[in-house]
């Protein structure tokens, strides 16, 4: 049944199917319920580590030096054990500055160096090219294998070489493919894949069971258990000697020890690992449970590797089928088709997992920190001037996956053949080592310094390439394999693997003590003997520092300088779209609470939120030059930054306060000259007084003494005359008194020290008695008087005596300015609302308007002094008025000259409610 | 600030423990023919060592502190 359109269709079917998932998976994340975003997930997502050679090469590893392939799994375990501070650190560092990738993440760490973050995508890009090449020919060898069925031939390559024939360049061109419908659909600003990790995750669960599958079938099925194997084994010498293999097979104990040196730091450094271990990681308490559980999917993948290997060796005749295929030759040979297919399956999703996830996070970094920076500086293209080159970014991405995947499959061309699977994806492991020092240097160590990091990456990179990649080529042929043996110009010191003479190491070994040497020597030297750039060091400070900072640290870049925020929306619109942005301009104004995104001015903090989402989609190097094209920066030392920050926010709390004190210093200024003025205004009221007063006093003083004077010169006065003269002197005398008793009064009255008796009264009957006193007054003038009460009338809270003393004084006011005999004077008294209302109405003079306002006041009486001399004190109706207003009541006069006048006075109503229904009762 | 997770002093005696296992001279006390339940002496140990270290990251990662 293994044809060769059943092994297509099984492929396109599982493809078909991790597109599902991928789908699924970004639907899920859209909708805002992730996939991802547990433990379990995230920790299978990590696995994309066990790849085509972990699937086909462990085994065949094993076949050649036993435990040789350990090493490899045995460095990820120790170092996930550190991860709880290293990646933890990562994870923290990768959000706060949105890092994209890991040539992204080593360029900010060194002040966002665009020439750095192009030089680790360089190395990056070209120390994995082997390790693609790995995955192509796995691919294409089991596919090619297969097609033989139920034959078991080695595939062959024929000196003719046509491309076009050649299954591996169509592995490559579907995976290319592939990978660009799973990774470039759309430009995510913090590059994060959900669908693409769900769907890694689900192809770790397959490769596991494939590989569990075969390894449970070959140790039960076709042997009986893991002691038969090696116990079969142990006859035979060659066999027996790979059970102790140091010292024989595997070399010495340097190498494994390297080894596992190696896979910890390319279990962190490899871009797929730092891709789903960093960049995908949805909450860093997922790592928590992945520094075991990893390590455990690790051991299940690995635990019938040996049995395998063994059961292989003892199947196969030695030399006829390659140790690295015993995986799925060993199904074959047995004839079990459908575990034959799972196995096909397995192997195919170990190299898709790593082959779309690699890819993506090369050409992101390629994208990123290679080619937007240079097309950004130059000027021909107008870059910065396009409304949207989102797709143009995608576009780059595209052409980047293609040119990775040729790349390893001409990698794959030109030296795939010699070497078996592990060695080549060795040479990867080397290359990424070389970003170890810079990266742990820059998280650890405040010093490191962006030349540091140069020099420390490309000496360490043109070792790599001098001693593993000059060794491969030359060993496929592609070079004169002279300069293995004899070095370049016959120069023996410097042959590529055993340079300046250091030998009886494996390549891999003697590649990573050179590269390592020089990397760090150099990193250490030029970082010590160099200086940093202020922004260098804000940087530097902020990757140390992150685990101590608060989760939400301040800017990682500090901008000077003003820009209009509309500016910087179309700037982050043209590399997000259009709509993006305005959607993150109107989602930052509501942070800051304002309604629409034009209020927002463009400060240092606008200018910080677009920096990082252009980091997002174009790399923290690209997108500070991007801003730098809007934004006019003074370069700043970070003392004086720190400088400017807290001064200014002193300034800004103390110039607060300043204006608060002169506002509440300018209220109390107003109401001193106020008080001032009313100040003036009583003086001067009080002097008036006083003058009046004594005048006021002096006029029946005069009198007295007059009249005194002339009682005592003559003696001879008549008896009738003396008696006038001395009713004068008794008048005036009361006068006197009167007028001192009122000033007394009023005195007291405004004061505020007079005596004031509240009750409940009725005014009916203070008016009757009132009436009742003056009655002989108006007799005596011969004035009638006529008072008009209702039935009832609401009581009013007032002193009863002063009540009686202003109606008192309205009708002797009457009663003096009515015309004797033919006056008439009316009383009336009524409810109106919440009032009561007492008129006093008359017959007499009357008073002109003119006049009608003052007489309330002191000391004013109406009347021509010479010749109606007034009989008032000029006290009474100031008196009333202010007895009247204590009360809470209001006096008043109408009146015209001849026509009589009308006082009227009202109180409040004790009840204001029992009133208006009195009111509306009567 | 609290801390969440365990304490590093821990994780760190395992990460020693670990390198000590997996590495010389431990390893070269193994590195002998003899067969352990029918497995050979060093894959037994080196897979019996690798599911220790396993074993102490999860007992320190998954207890409730």
């Amino acid at each position: 049944m293994l044809q060769g359109w059943v092994i297509v269709a099984a492929s396109f079917a599982y493809i078909g199917l991790l597109f599902a998932i991928a789908y699924y998976g970004d639907k899920r994340a859209e909708a805002g319920r992730s996939v991802i975003a547990n433990p379990w997930i995230y920790s299978l997502s990590l696995a994309v580590y066990a790849t085509a050679w972990t699937f086909y090469g462990s085994v065949g590893r094993a076949a050649s030096d036993g435990v040789g392939f350990l090493p490899i799994y045995l460095g990820p375990t120790l170092m996930i054990v550190l991860w709880w501070f290293v990646v933890r650190k990562m994870i923290r560092i990768a959000k706060t500055n949105r890092i994209t990738s890991l040539a992204d993440f080593i360029a900010s760490r060194y002040g966002r160096s665009a020439l750095l973050g192009g030089l680790v995508t360089v190395i990056a890009v070209i120390g994995i090219l082997p390790y693609i090449s790995l995955q192509l020919k796995a691919v294409s060898n089991s596919f090619q294998i297969l097609l033989q069925y139920p034959e078991i031939v080695m595939p062959q390559r024929t000196g003719e070489l046509d491309v076009m024939k050649d299954t591996a360049f169509y592995v490559a061109l579907f995976m290319a493919m592939f990978t660009i419908a799973f990774g470039t659909r759309h430009l995510d600003a913090a590059e994060r894949h959900e669908g693409m990790v769900a769907a890694i995750a689900f192809e770790s669960l397959v490769k596991l069971v494939a590989f569990l599958a075969v390894g449970l079938f070959v140790t039960f099925w076709i042997y009986d258990g893991v002691g038969d194997i090696f116990s079969r084994a142990a006859r035979q010498a060659d066999l027996r000697a790979l059970m102790a293999p140091f010292g024989g097979a595997a070399g010495g104990y340097a190498s494994w020890v390297w080894l596992m040196v190696l896979s910890m730091l390319a279990i962190v450094f490899l871009p797929r690992q730092f891709q789903v271990a960093v960049i995908e990681n949805v909450d860093e308490k997922h790592v928590k449970r992945a520094m075991w559980l990893f390590p455990l999917y690790m051991l299940a993948m690995n635990v019938f590797v040996l049995p395998v290997a063994f059961g292989g060796l003892l199947l196969f005749p030695l030399g006829t089928v390659d140790a690295d295929t015993f995986v799925l030759t060993i199904p074959m040979a047995h004839k079990a088709e459908v575990l034959t297919l799972l196995v096909f399956i397995g192997g195919l999703s170990a190299a898709t997992g790593m082959v779309i996830v690699e890819t993506i996070a090369l050409s992101t970094m390629v994208c990123n920190d290679l080619v937007m920076p240079v097309l950004l500086r130059i000027k021909a293209l107008r870059l910065t001037e396009q409304r949207d080159i989102s797709s143009l970014l995608l576009d780059i991405r595209r052409a980047a996956i293609i040119a990775i995947l040729m790349g390893g499959y001409f990698y794959y061309l030109l030296a795939g053949e010699a070497y078996a699977l592990v060695a080549i994806g060795l040479v990867s492991f080397a290359a990424v080592a070389q970003f170890a020092p810079a990266m742990l240097g820059g998280l650890y160590w405040k010093g490191g310094t962006r030349a540091g990091a140069l020099a420390g990456l490309a000496g360490g990179f043109l070792i790599w390439m001098y001693t593993l990649l000059v060794p491969a080529f030359a060993r496929s042929g592609w070079i004169g394999s002279e300069i293995l043996s004899r070095g370049p110009w016959g120069i023996e010191l410097l042959r590529p693997t055993e340079l300046f003479g250091l030998s009886g190491l494996d390549s891999t070994t003697h590649a990573m003590i050179w590269s390592m040497l020089v990397n760090v020597g150099l990193y250490v030297g030029v970082s010590v003997l160099g200086r940093q750039a202020a922004a260098e060091h804000a940087q530097a400070t902020l990757f140390v520092d992150v685990l101590r900072q608060a989760t939400e640290p301040r800017a990682g870049s500090r901008w000077r300088g003003t820009i209009s925020a509309s500016s910087l929306q179309t700037l982050l619109g043209r590399f997000v779209g259009p709509a993006r942005a305005a959607e993150l301009f109107s989602t930052y104004a509501r942070e800051r609470g304002f309604e629409h995104a034009e209020q927002l001015e463009g400060d240092g903090e606008l200018v910080r939120y677009v920096e990082l989402h252009l980091a997002g989609a174009i790399g923290g190097a690209s997108a500070r030059a991007m801003v730098a094209t809007i934004v006019e920066e003074e370069p700043l030392g970070i003392e004086e930054v720190m400088t400017i920050l807290d001064e200014a926010s002193q300034v800004i709390a103390y110039s607060h306060r300043l204006e608060e004190q002169q506002r509440e210093l300018e209220a109390a200024k107003r109401g001193l000259e106020a008080a001032n003025e009313r100040l003036r205004e009583l003086d001067r009221l009080k002097d008036e007084f006083v003058s009046t007063v004594t005048h006021e006093l002096r006029t029946p003083l005069t009198s007295i003494r007059a009249f005194s004077e002339i009682l005592h010169d003559n003696a001879d006065l008549e008896a009738e005359e003396r008696q006038r003269f001395l009713g004068l002197v008794i008048k005036e005398s009361e006068r006197l008194t009167r007028l001192i008793n009122q000033v007394l009064d009023l005195a007291k009255i405004e004061s505020g020290v007079a005596d004031w008796q509240s009750a409940r009264i009725d005014l009916r009957e203070i008016v009757t008695e009132a009436v009742g006193a003056t009655s002989a007054i108006f007799r005596a003038r011969g004035v009638s008087v006529e008072t008009c009460l209702p039935a009832a009338v609401p009581e009013v809270v007032a002193d009863r005596d002063r009540v009686m003393q202003v109606l008192l004084n309205l009708l002797s006011n009457a009663a003096k300015f009515s015309p004797a005999g033919t006056g008439r004077v009316r009383v009336s008294l009524g409810a109106e609302g919440r009032e009561v209302r007492v008129d006093v109405q008359d017959n007499g003079i009357g008073i002109d308007a003119a006049h009608q306002a003052v007489i309330f006041e002191k000391f004013r009486q109406v009347g021509d002094p010479l010749t109606n001399k007034p009989s008032g004190t000029g006290l009474g109706l100031a008196i009333c008025r202010r007895i009247v207003d204590h009360f809470g009541g209001r006096l008043w006069v109408e009146s015209e000259p001849e026509r009589g006048a009308l006082f009227s006075f009202t109180l409040p109503a004790a009840d204001p409610v029992e009133a208006g229904l009195e009111a509306a009762a009567a | 600030m609290k801390k969440p997770g365990p304490s590093g002093a821990r994780l760190a005696c395992v990460f020693l423990l670990g390198c000590l296992l997996f590495s010389f001279p431990l390893i070269a006390l193994f590195n002998v023919q003899g067969r352990v339940f029918g497995v050979p002496v060093l894959f037994a140990y080196l897979f019996a060592a690798w599911g220790l270290v396993i074993a102490l990251v999860a007992l320190l990662m998954e207890r409730r502190d």
